[in-house]
């Protein structure tokens, strides 16, 4: 274990966090808030401690391995929260630290999940930081320094699989650096996108802006109480198509910009995610026809709530607690696929869910020719053995923590069976709302403190797909090499 | 720049290491997922599964428009075949490993011309030819060539009455054209000065006219006659090409190989006078006694094992074998191999390394001077490079002593014409020479970038 090198790439972690930070600083400016003061002292703060462990952690010896890059991402994202949270404690937007570390990790995490009742008090900057957050977790904080950083590490691969969620790893162009300011670029060209969008169907510049980058990092913070319900049709839509295109592989954008449209479109994945969205927007704009005063308006709130929970965003335009059970069943196993590998989104991943499906189907033929030798493609290519039953075995561990933070949560004596079960499916999948108590009308202000660490852990477990936090807790990772 | 390299065996991941190192973006091609696997935690570069004839899998690795593609499979028709597909394709220049010596006589220079290919490479002759130079030349313990005869020694004092001597006093002493440039001691490099007082145990490097390089290891009390009898240990092809090129030169060679078959073969393809293959396993130490192992006076062990030819070149020391030579492809294992007491170490995979990245920085700078040969000495801490100096060069015809040269960069020798030019400060550097520049920690692409003022167009 390289220590050294570890609290020196948390240095710049900090470091970066601490500039980010100004960003809210200059909204609050700009609104002539006391709140600029939280921002100024936190991002002094991140500065001095990032500067501290640069300064003194420069390592002589650079090595690393992929035990010190799940290391420095789990570590990283939780000082990151940590410290993202003061600000809402300084400032009184929330008073309670703990809260405030919810809502951090929850931001960060891109979960959406809140423990706010009345968000709308907020000052402005403090919202602004709050949907902030998503942006910067969407794509990774990690893979932010490694564009603006060259030669951070000779090895930066190990640092990029812990932090890019998915089964399969890959580049898009030989220099990881170069991949993630590719990324960084497509990232901040669909969220300027998205933004020109909302600002031409009237919505204000603020607005526009904190809804953008809420939708870019699949998050789900809103600024009003009902989400996004209070705005025109034409804004819902615009949201709509844009959490879906933020739930696809950002490789299909890479293979776009470099004119190959074909290999783009044939993409197995994107053609399931969008199938599914249409399949499952068809049966519940049926099935919710009765509570809505036209076709029109059911089909919209359908759309948004299909796409808003497969890409793991968390946006509402309705309750859809008091949608039809149907409904709601399909939703909640929606929360468990989760978008395209290599977006922005949360939970199990698509592309996990077909190679599983397809092991699954070669697994029954096996059974009726019990000599019958076959491969399971994905994207046109053979599927390693090694990689199924990596994914195998992720899909036990997923569901081992699953159910240990549900078991958990269940020691909370202040929600009831429903309320536990999707709030920690809505977290550890990073959605945000779920269903009963903690629905989109309402909030995980009820919970206990316990219950609230142990969702912020699940949130963090889910977003890093879970062996990063996992490794950490293990002793023998800190061993001296 | 985008390279494209085919085949991640030792070879191929030797040039990777290499041209990463160099700042290139390069895509491996491999058909084992496991080596890519491998490859892909080491270096960061791209990786493509599969076969590196198939056109649709160089696609994917981007050999349209890549200006280097190198195939480096264990298979010289693969090599060939991904070489010309890649040429079709859009490559700029495409090299290829050719190692099997059918194809490596005169048809090679067919078979360059009309698959396109750039370069041919063969691990395998160039370590050949290495292990040529030593056995002539056994006081040292590396030697580079350069063109107008030009050789830089690389050479170990133990005992010599250079000792405890500063270089001017050494120059004065000797009336000899040499130039020392540049001293290993403790692992540190040093670039020295007049005023430098030699050491034992130093490794220096040095350059100096032809012919008196003889004389001068002989005033320093370092010379050795070249080898008259050779013992290799495995017939490889490396061994092929070196028995071919010893008897040639009237040294007898004999060759102990433990694969019956192989020695067969090895038999009918090599055939020359004084040419014995013993079929027995060079690690027992009774056959290399019984084959007279004392009596050689050169010794070279090129099995396919980094550690048994480590360990059977220290036996032949310890048995007083006066050259001996191990063939070692694994850096950290050379410079193991060398703190035990080897003296010669010659690693196939550094010399391809060297070539490609040669070849790679040519690519870069078409308009400035050319860079002709690049050798690594020193365990890999400085580079000496051979330009060919054009009109663009700044610094023709001022004085080397006015000449601003940049921290760590020495001008080892200059060759005019057929003439070999060990310089002084008042000496000037013309457009048609060659220069033989030294450099440590600098990372030369032009003859420009030795002058300084020049920082921002060479990467250091």
């Amino acid at each position: 274990m390289n220590r050294r090198m570890i609290l020196y790439v948390i240095g710049f972690i900090l470091a970066a966090e601490g500039a980010l930070l100004l960003l809210p600083a200059i909204v609050s400016l700009i609104y002539l808030e006391s709140a600029i003061w939280s921002f100024l002292i936190t991002a002094a703060v991140c500065g001095a401690l990032g500067a501290v462990l640069l300064l003194t952690c420069r390592p002589a010896d650079t090595s690393m391995y992929s035990r010190e890059g799940f290391v420095i991402v789990a570590l990283g994202w939780i000082l990151m929260s940590a410290l993202g949270a003061v600000p809402f404690v300084i400032s009184g937007d929330i008073p309670n630290y703990i809260d405030a570390f919810f809502e951090t990790v929850s931001g960060f995490t891109t979960t959406g999940a809140s423990i706010l009742n009345d968000v709308e008090t907020l000052s402005r900057g403090g919202l602004f930081w709050r949907s902030f957050t998503h942006w910067i977790g969407g794509m990774g904080v990690l893979i932010f320094i490694m564009a603006i950083i060259p030669n951070l590490s000779d090895k930066p691969v190990h640092i990029m699989k812990a932090e890019m969620p998915g089964p399969v790893f890959g580049k898009l162009v030989p220099r990881a650096n170069d991949t993630a300011k590719i990324l960084y670029i497509i990232y901040i060209a669909l969220t300027g996108l998205e933004f020109l969008f909302l600002l031409f169907g009237g919505l204000p510049v603020y607005d526009s802006l904190v809804t953008a980058i809420g939708t870019a990092g699949t998050g789900g913070f809103a600024i009003t109480n009902s989400s996004i319900g209070g705005y025109s049709p034409y804004i819902q839509w615009v949201v709509t198509v844009f959490m879906t295109l933020f739930g696809v592989n950002f490789n299909l954008y890479y293979l776009i910009l470099v004119r190959q449209f074909r290999s783009a479109v044939s993409s197995f994945e994107l053609r399931v995610y969008l199938l599914i969205l249409a399949t499952v927007t068809c049966v519940i704009t049926v099935n919710i026809l009765g509570t809505c005063s036209s076709p029109g308006e059911a089909f919209r709130l359908a759309a948004f709530q299909s796409a808003s929970i497969m890409s793991t965003t968390g946006f509402s335009t309705a309750d859809f607690n008091a949608w039809p059970g149907l409904s709601r069943g399909i939703l909640m196993v929606l929360m468990f696929f989760g978008a395209c590998a290599g977006s922005t989104a949360g939970g199990f991943k698509l592309s996990r869910v077909i190679i599983l499906f397809k092991a699954m189907r070669r697994e029954i033929r096996k059974l009726l020719h019990p000599r019958s030798v076959s491969t399971v493609t994905f994207e046109g290519k053979p599927v390693e053995e090694a990689t199924i039953s990596s994914i195998s075995n992720y899909l036990a561990v997923y569901a081992a923590c699953l159910l240990g933070i549900f078991l958990l949560l269940c020691l909370d004596p202040s929600a009831g069976f429903e309320e536990n079960f999707s709030a920690s499916v809505a977290c550890f999948n990073n959605i945000g709302p779920g269903f009963g108590g903690i629905g989109p009308t309402s909030s995980y202000s009820a919970y206990s403190v316990f219950s609230k660490l142990l969702l912020s852990l699940g949130m963090l477990a889910g977003r890093l797909e879970i062996y990063p936090i996992l490794i950490t807790l293990i002793p023998s990772t800190w061993t001296r090499r | 720049m985008k390279i494209v390299i085919a085949g991640c065996g030792k070879v191929g991941t030797a040039i990777i290491a290499r041209l990463v190192e160099e700042g290139h973006d390069v895509v491996a091609v491999d058909s084992s997922p496991s080596a890519i696997e491998e490859i892909i935690n080491v270096y960061d570069i791209m990786c493509v599964c599969g076969n590196a004839a198939d056109d649709d899998i160089l696609a994917e690795a981007g050999v349209p428009g890549c200006q280097l593609f190198v195939a480096a499979t264990s298979q010289d028709e693969t090599n060939m075949l991904s070489c010309f597909i890649a040429g079709r394709m859009g490559a700029a220049h495409t090299v290829a490993r050719i190692r099997n010596p059918e194809y490596n006589d005169k048809g090679l220079d067919f078979l360059c011309q009309n698959l396109g290919l750039s370069m041919a490479i063969n691990p395998d002759r160039v370590s050949a030819e290495e292990l040529y130079n030593l056995l002539k030349f056994p006081s040292a313990a590396n030697i580079e060539h350069f063109s107008g005869n030009f050789d830089l020694i690389e050479t170990t004092l133990d005992s010599s009455p250079a000792i405890g001597v500063s270089l001017a006093e050494l120059r004065r002493r000797y009336d000899a054209k040499f130039l020392i440039c540049a001293v290993q001691r403790n692992g540190n490099l040093f670039i020295p000065t007049g005023n430098f007082v030699l050491s034992e145990g130093d490794r220096v490097a040095l350059t100096a006219a032809p012919g008196e390089a003889q004389k001068l290891l002989r005033k320093l009390g370092i010379f050795r006659k070249s080898s008259r009898n050779v013992m290799i240990l495995g017939a490889s092809r490396t061994a092929f090409y070196l028995s071919k090129m010893l008897t040639a030169a009237g040294i007898s060679v004999k060759v102990i190989e433990i694969d019956r078959r192989r020695c067969e073969e090895f038999s009918a393809e090599a055939v020359g006078n004084g040419m014995f293959v013993i079929n027995g396993d060079g690690a027992r130490q009774e056959v290399l006694e019984e084959e007279g192992l004392t009596s050689t006076d050169g010794f070279v062990a090129i099995t396919g094992s980094d550690e048994q030819n480590i360990l059977i070149s220290i036996y032949a020391s310890t048995r007083h074998v006066p050259k001996v030579i191990a063939k070692v492809n694994r850096p950290e294992l050379a410079a193991l191999a060398e703190k035990l007491g080897l003296g010669s170490v010659v690693s196939p995979m550094r010399i391809v390394a060297n070539q490609l990245s040669r070849y790679a920085r040519a690519l870069q700078n078409t308009e400035g001077s050319n860079i002709e040969t690049l050798y690594r000495i020193m365990d890999d801490k400085a580079e000496v490079l051979e330009f060919s100096v054009n009109g663009d060069f700044r610094g023709a015809g001022i004085e080397l002593k006015d000449l601003g040269l940049r921290q760590n960069i020495l001008i080892a020798g200059i060759v005019r014409g057929r003439k070999a030019i060990i310089p002084s400060g008042s000496e000037t550097i013309q457009p048609g020479d060659r220069v033989i520049v030294l450099s440590a920690g600098h990372r030369l692409g032009d003859l420009n970038d030795i002058l300084s003022g020049e920082e921002s167009a060479a990467q250091s």
